[in-house]
């Protein structure tokens, strides 16, 4: 048992740090939820792709390193300690990468995980519906084969930035008898295809950080089916397991916030000592942080040498929700009155990484989802 | 960078948990308590018998000269079986102090081989514990102890030599006392300016070794948790099928999952002496008091009013977690001592900064 680098991974991490200072933007970027920012955010993702770092854990032919999930880890240690813009496009990288990676064609592949890796295509999420939220499987929205295409018909809801994407996956119904996860197909939609209208939801922002997606006789060439047809939720889920859970949100996020909370403690502490629970929450934070941090380390040990992890997606995505909100409620209460002056220079990444964080525990499968799963595949407890 | 465990690590842990499986199941350890002394020597033979007391006596002593790192998994254990006995004192903490005691040769030849054979206990007494665990049975204490001028010492004190009285516990399975004779030149091992370092390597290897049994402890309380609400049936149905008993086990696995990885860095962190030692096992300490208070609690609710009683064995590790959540540092003193490393120049902040 160790943590430490080995010399190829601190000559990584040297090179990664290094590419960084020289590229990262020196003033922040406008929000991406907006389109002055979104483009900005596209500018930088191709900078990332053209240095070979928009996703290091992807193979080198397709523009990443075929790092490893240690050098992942360094990776975006170097990434949130150089404070580098927020990524743009992790749905894409995250989600629909590897899932083309596993089940797409070789067409599929050349066509789109380039293009993906640049952020020439923005790529929108299409699975969550009125009616399809926590119970994904409740999807209504169909895509009907007629010849070599589908007609998509429904409405797809919460597209996080599908209001600059111009691509959608998503799961539709092609067998229309069928219910539940059986009979769902895995589609590549074109925003830009007659017969879609895209809705902006504003956030509590009052950004338009996701929308409503309606299809009205929407046809789609059948070369966009990922996978087989009626194998959707499989093709889906096949790569929503552990390693998503991880790679959505790194340790290193964290232990930046948890710096910065630290920080802004220092600076203010003769106000917060007003209240003593406010230095418990910066320790707290702190070491909610690197617990984070060290059950990553830990895991992604176990992971290289061939074991089997169980439901670290799910105690991960409570976990860091939970933390990302204390910590920055901590930071409100530090800030006291003035926490609400959303112009206020210092206030303003607090305030709203506090609204950000609200959603936390509710997307990416809300945290009462995230514990039945726990209850259920790790404790082995009965179904409701 | 291996932040896990070798096989070997895994497979001498295996080895212990299948040992107290079979010798200190729960209905011994009540008989135990029954006894005078709430000890058995029986059961403490056969943990000598099977190597745990000499795990950190170096070879030339008769023991197997094992490090922090293999006590990481092994203190999980004597929590999970909550053996009634302290033997992370004799077996983990008085060793690494004898080691380290300078100009102690005499001592080290008579007590090591002892208590690598299992026939000496050790206690040990600093001032961050009002009391003395198994000062009743020992054989030798080893006392931090402030002299009239306020200077720190360290005191070896032979068990009959030893005046105490003793305390009850609401754990049956501690014994605590008093040392209540004055020390002084005759008992003096050493004083001045190497008392300190003792002392807070002392106080940072038996906090880590009751972290460990704290998250032992939570982990034995899930087991015994989803046990109950698996058999327990109301209305028509096993209570563990309910969303609101789901819950309440999964924020425990949850607060198990983030205890453990904490542990073994302040495992490693003893182990290299790391300049952050101290702060890295407060973190390891408040995470495990955290996850055996929460697994206590959570547990206790979904057991319902049996888990209230006397007969069913759940109250024996909420007990022993709740007296050692305080033991070798209550959380204020942990607290205080993070947060003077964290809120000083030397912090280790910020990704990339808390590792080595």
């Amino acid at each position: 048992m160790d943590l430490d680098f080995t010399a190829q991974q601190q000559a990584f991490r040297a090179e990664v740090r290094a590419w960084l200072h020289d590229n990262v933007p020196r003033a922040p970027l406008a929000s991406y939820d907006t389109r002055e920012g979104f483009e900005q955010h596209r500018v930088w993702e191709a900078r990332l792709a053209e240095g070979g770092y928009s996703s290091v854990i992807w193979p080198k032919e397709l523009g990443g390193r075929g790092s490893d999930l240690i050098e992942w880890l360094i990776f975006e240690e170097e990434y949130h300690a150089a404070g580098a813009p927020m990524r743009v496009n992790q749905n894409g990288i995250l989600l629909l990468g590897p899932t083309l990676m596993e089940f797409g064609t070789a067409e599929q592949k050349a066509r789109f995980l380039p293009r993906m890796a640049r952020c020439d295509d923005m790529w929108a999420q299409g699975w969550s519906e009125p009616n399809a939220g926590s119970d994904m499987a409740n999807i209504a929205s169909r895509a009907i084969r007629d010849g070599d295409e589908y007609v998509i018909n429904g409405q797809k809801t919460w597209s996080t930035r599908a209001v600059f994407a111009n691509w959608l996956f998503g799961l539709f119904r092609t067998h229309p008898e069928s219910s539940r996860h059986h009979g769902l197909s895995y589609l590549l939609v074109p925003l830009d295809a007659r017969g879609i209208t895209i809705r902006p939801i504003k956030a509590l922002n009052g950004k338009q950080a996701f929308a409503e997606v309606f299809f009205d006789d929407v046809r789609v060439s059948a070369a966009n089916l990922v996978g087989e047809e009626g194998q959707g939720w499989n093709v889906a889920m096949a790569t929503a397991g552990f390693e998503r859970g991880l790679l959505l949100r790194s340790p290193a996020r964290f232990q930046r916030t948890a710096r910065r909370l630290v920080e802004l403690y220092r600076r203010h502490q003769a106000a917060a000592d007003r209240d003593p629970s406010i230095r418990d929450g910066v320790l707290q934070a702190w070491m909610d942080a690197e617990a984070y941090n060290l059950a990553s380390y830990h895991t992604v040990g176990r992971l290289l040498q061939g074991g089997r992890v169980g439901a670290e997606s799910s105690t991960n995505k409570i976990f860091w929700s939970e933390l990302d909100l204390r910590m920055h409620e901590t930071a409100m209460r530090i800030l006291g009155p003035r926490a609400e002056l959303i112009d206020d220079p210092e206030v303003h990444d607090w305030l709203e990484g506090f609204l950000f964080a609200q959603a936390g525990p509710i997307y990416a499968g809300t945290n009462e989802i995230q514990r039945n799963i726990i209850a259920e595949r790790v404790l082995g407890l009965p179904k409701s | 960078m291996d932040f896990t465990f070798t096989e070997d690590q895994l497979a001498l842990r295996d080895s212990v948990s299948r040992f107290l499986m079979n010798e200190a199941a729960p209905e011994l350890l009540r008989e135990i308590w029954e006894t005078g002394g709430g000890r058995s020597p029986e059961l403490r033979a056969k943990i000598a018998a099977q190597g745990m007391t000499g795990l950190s006596v170096p070879e030339a002593y008769g023991g197997l000269g094992m490090s922090d790192i293999d006590w990481a998994l092994i203190t999980e254990e004597i929590g999970y079986y909550a053996i009634p006995d302290s033997l992370a004192d004799t077996a983990c903490v008085a060793p690494a102090l004898l080691r380290a005691v300078p100009d102690a040769e005499a001592l080290r030849g008579e007590w090591l081989p002892k208590i690598a054979d299992g026939s000496a206990r050790v206690a040990v007494e600093h001032p961050v514990n009002p009391w003395v665990a198994d000062v009743h049975l020992a054989d030798l204490v080893l006392a931090f102890r402030a002299a009239g001028d306020g200077a720190l010492e360290l005191h070896a004190v032979r068990g009959a030599d030893l005046h105490h009285s003793a305390l009850g516990s609401i754990d049956a399975s501690r014994r605590l006392a008093v040392l209540s004779q004055p020390l002084g030149a005759s008992t003096r091992l050493l004083r001045g300016a190497a008392v300190q370092p003792l002392a807070d390597a002392t106080v940072d290897r038996a906090a880590f070794a009751v972290a460990g049994q704290l998250v032992g402890l939570a982990q034995r309380m899930l087991d015994l948790s989803v046990d109950y609400v698996a058999q327990r049936k109301q209305f028509g149905r096993p209570i563990g099928s309910f969303q609101a008993v789901k819950h309440h086990l999964a924020d425990v696995v949850t607060r198990i999952e983030f205890a453990r990885p904490v542990l073994y860095r302040a495992a490693l962190a003893l182990q290299r002496d790391d300049r952050h030692r101290a702060a890295f096992v407060s973190h390891a300490k408040l995470a495990c008091a955290d996850a055996a208070w929460t697994a206590a609690r959570k547990g206790i609710q979904v057991h319902g009013a049996s888990g209230y009683t006397w007969e069913v064995d759940l109250q024996m590790f909420m007990k022993r977690a709740w007296a050692l959540d305080a033991a070798w540092g209550d959380r204020a003193f942990h607290k205080a001592r993070l947060g003077a490393t964290l809120f000083g120049d030397e912090a280790p902040l910020g990704p990339a900064a808390t590792l080595y």
